[in-house]
């Protein structure tokens, strides 16, 4: 049976793991490769760097860190941020990443979606969609810029249509919770999950081994991620999948 | 030192396969021409995304007689694995012809693309020697093979429906999973298929 995914995600400016709230008052955390390394050794089914760089020399290093960890690592690795454009993704590919993520190029130009599913093929294309809930719209807003900009975009219908053009996968942040702690926004994954037939994973909200149970067995998640509760080791990958199994869910244990 | 041509057709993530091989003590050599496969123990044919576009690079590189023709030990992972069937029901695409059979989606799948872990039943084959009865690979594919002759069989999951896995025809294998991605049962079917080259040097 197919497992359900435990994801570490970690932050990376210029090469370092970094950590902070809302891309602000940023500290260093460590290496990016010993990092990952340390976390698929303790059985992390994926690793996810988001690169928050944003500038053409952060870019070049990220390239650096992801050609060093994938001749350390032997679990899937995803990278997103910053890929505007299909030689961006071409050339995160082939420094050896798995899976790329696209978010505010996506909402720009929601064809670079088909084009970089046409050439590379769906099962690398991860769109991330950042979430927010709007009360007048008792529904939820894409937002680009770490939720700070807006967009119009209904966040479950901008779901179906990443889906149609040719998303393999949807990583799903829910801004409202992000950094709080308090669990992961179950009624947003319901609500995308039930729409869409590709894999989900939960972002935002991870505070407890329940909440990220909860991601799976509530909200239909076929994956969890998670950052700080994670660095900070309050809790690890294996008492995720440990919990996991305790509530009747596959997961896969390393060391099992 | 047993040396692996790693086909370059210009897409998806050769570095990866190429780390996981040479982890387990290869020498690789990425062979983007047929000449750059001479004198190679083994060949690995990767392939990720459309089959139809990969089967269109293979040709255009002018792989396709090569690899029909190949005398050393052929493995062929995930859209690599399914070119070397007959045709493939995505995008209607006519692949290798080197093992009978077809590619179809998954039926009946909760999820599609299969994404992630998922346990393999593995049969007595060299690739899988030291293994249990079944191990975790990690998957990312919507299609599998449907072999004809169900003894090329040697590897079985499930996912909506039980699926084909993996498969050996004499010295051609293939493996839907990507070995370079299941951590340490990955890189154990790697050093089979590495060992597995260099009887086949020593016989030969």
């Amino acid at each position: 049976m197919l497992r359900k995914r435990v994801i570490p995600c970690l932050d990376v400016k210029n090469g370092r793991v970094v950590k902070g709230v809302n891309f602000e008052n940023l500290t260093d955390e460590g290496d990016p490769v010993e990092l990952a390394t340390r976390y698929a050794e303790e059985g992390a089914d994926e690793i996810i760097y988001l690169d928050i760089s944003a500038s053409p020399e952060g870019r070049g290093i990220l390239l650096d860190v992801v050609r060093r960890t994938a001749s350390n690592v032997f679990v899937p690795l995803s990278v997103a941020g910053g890929v505007r454009t299909t030689d961006d993704m071409r050339a995160v590919l082939r420094a050896g990443a798995d899976k790329v993520g696209i978010n505010t190029a996506a909402v720009n130009n929601p064809e670079l979606i088909n084009d970089c599913a046409t050439q590379f093929g769906s099962q690398c294309v991860v769109v991330s969609i950042d979430a927010k809930w709007r009360d007048d719209w008792q529904s939820w807003e894409v937002v680009v810029n770490g939720g700070r900009t807006p967009t119009g975009l209904d966040a479950l219908k901008w779901a179906e249509e990443v889906v149609e053009r040719g998303a393999g996968e949807i990583l799903l942040t829910s801004i409202d919770r992000d950094g709080t702690k308090s669990g992961f926004d179950i009624a947003l994954l319901q609500a995308i999950t039930s729409l869409v037939s590709v894999p989900v994973i939960a972002s935002g909200g991870a505070g407890t081994v329940d909440h990220c149970v909860e991601a799976i067995t509530d909200g239909n998640a076929e994956a969890v991620l998670a950052a700080s509760i994670f660095h900070r080791q309050e809790i690890t990958v294996g008492e995720v999948q440990e919990g996991l199994v305790a509530a009747g869910v596959a997961a896969r244990r390393e060391s099992a | 030192m047993t040396t692996i041509a790693v086909v370059d057709h210009g897409a998806g993530n050769l570095v990866s396969i190429a780390q996981g091989l040479e982890r387990v003590g290869a020498q690789v050599v990425i062979a983007t021409s047929p000449g750059e496969m001479e004198g190679a123990d083994g060949v690995v044919l990767p392939g990720v995304g459309a089959t139809a576009a990969a089967m269109d690079r293979i040709a255009a590189a002018g792989f396709v007689d090569p690899l029909k023709s190949l005398s050393v030990p052929l493995l062929g992972v995930c859209v690599g694995m399914q070119v070397l069937f007959d045709s493939s029901d995505e995008d209607d695409a006519e692949c290798l012809g080197i093992i009978s059979g077809t590619v179809r989606k998954l039926q009946n799948a909760p999820t599609l693309p299969h994404m992630g872990w998922n346990d393999v039943a593995v049969a007595d084959d060299p690739l899988f020697e030291g293994f249990a009865a079944s191990e975790l690979f990690y998957f990312v594919h919507s299609y599998a093979p449907v072999p004809i002759d169900p003894s090329v069989t040697i590897g079985t999951s499930g996912h909506g429906e039980p699926f084909v896995a993996a498969v050996r025809q004499g010295s051609v294998a293939g493996v839907q999973f990507h070995p370079e991605r299941s951590s340490v049962a990955g890189l154990k079917v790697l050093g089979n298929f590495l060992k597995n080259c260099a009887e086949a040097r020593r016989a030969a």
